[in-house]
């Protein structure tokens, strides 16, 4: 381990070399959410589910793939949304849909209300106050097309220990800079 | 170059790559199914039909339906969702679909099933539009696979007509 750190010191080429691959592996990482992003039109194309109220179709933990370029969202659809003024996005079933022609302008307005399969009452009660229904350009951030069960469950873990996520870079970095070629 | 962390390393990247395929594999397999899902829905009453102090009607139906959707699941199938949407159109909204019954479809085995209720959920319009008001029954569905892409359908049965009388 100290020889380790001897080495590094005495050759400041190959350690600046190695924090250059560190960098470089993350923002490929970055670059790739982005393009993920761009492709489904979704400003975060993949979430974790984080309650149990769509069980049995998912757990805390599952990863959902969402696409966000369908201008209409169809009843039965599982979106996210999220609610004004909270940054928690929610996923939950779409129950009832209304569609209103502005006859002036023409322009198409999509109301939603959702409703958690598990949970026994429609989402009134946590959309803002005032609010009786999703618009669906404003508050939708994409439906659910993909599902892989789990996979997600390190995110929940990280969020709910935040020393993890020190520990985890911290080891990272460290495994990156000792690494030899 | 061979240490034990490299070692390991690979290894878990070989295994996650496989495990990654495989997820991806099953998924594409549920293209090979081609089901033929069939349903039917009968209004057997109206229980109730009113309008709100705020102008807004209410109905209140029983239904009866009638769906084999055994063939629409596969080995990758967790769970069908199945619903019920009351569907018809306004002069003020050119669409509007309330979803008005809906269930979880476990197992292949429960897939066959006739169910005689009222409806689960209001069945309310946004305002005074339903006496004599045509209308359309669609049964969705959302088949949620145990890994992969979601796929959903739905058969559309039309001809239901509410009465033109409160009652």
């Amino acid at each position: 381990m100290f020889s380790d750190l001897a080495a590094l010191a005495s050759n400041p080429r190959q350690s600046l070399s190695q924090i250059l691959n560190f960098a470089l592996v993350l923002s490929t990482a970055f670059m790739m959410w982005k393009t993920l992003s761009v492709i489904a039109d979704s400003p975060s194309p993949i979430v974790v589910v984080l309650s149990g109220s769509m069980e049995p179709a998912f757990q805390r933990g599952d990863l959902l793939f969402l696409w966000n370029r369908d201008k209409a969202a169809q009843v039965g659809e599982i979106v996210v949304y999220n609610v004004k003024g909270k940054d928690i996005p929610i996923v939950h079933r779409v129950v009832r849909r209304v569609e209103v022609v502005d006859k002036k302008t023409g322009s198409r307005d999509m109301r939603l209300l959702t409703k958690g399969d598990n949970n026994v009452a429609d989402d009134t009660e946590l959309y803002a106050r005032g609010q009786e229904y999703l618009d669906r350009k404003e508050d939708i951030i994409g439906s659910v097309r993909g599902y892989v069960p789990c996979v997600g469950y390190v995110t929940i873990l990280l969020s709910e220990y935040p020393w993890l996520k020190k520990v985890m870079l911290g080891l990272m970095g460290v495994m990156v800079v000792l690494q030899r070629e | 170059m061979h240490s034990f962390g490299y070692r390991a390393n690979a290894l878990l990247t070989f295994a996650l790559t496989i495990l990654a395929l495989i997820c991806a594999m099953v998924s594409l397999s549920d293209n090979l199914n081609s089901p033929s899902p069939s349903a039917e829905i009968q209004i057997l009453n109206i229980n109730w039909f009113q309008r709100h102090p705020d102008g807004n009607d209410e109905v209140s139906l029983t239904l009866n339906i009638t769906a084999d959707l055994q063939s629409l699941f596969t080995w990758n199938t967790k769970q069908v969702f199945v619903f019920v949407a009351a569907e018809y159109e306004t002069p003020k909204n050119s669409l509007n679909q309330v979803s008005v019954w809906d269930g979880i479809i476990p197992a292949k085995e429960h897939a066959k099933f006739w169910i005689q209720t009222s409806n689960k959920y209001r069945l309310i319009d946004q305002g005074g539009n339903l006496r004599g008001k045509e209308f359309n029954l669609t049964l969705h569905w959302h088949v949620m696979p145990k890994t992969g892409k979601m796929f959903a359908d739905k058969i559309v049965m039309s001809g239901y007509r509410l009465p033109e009388e409160y009652r």
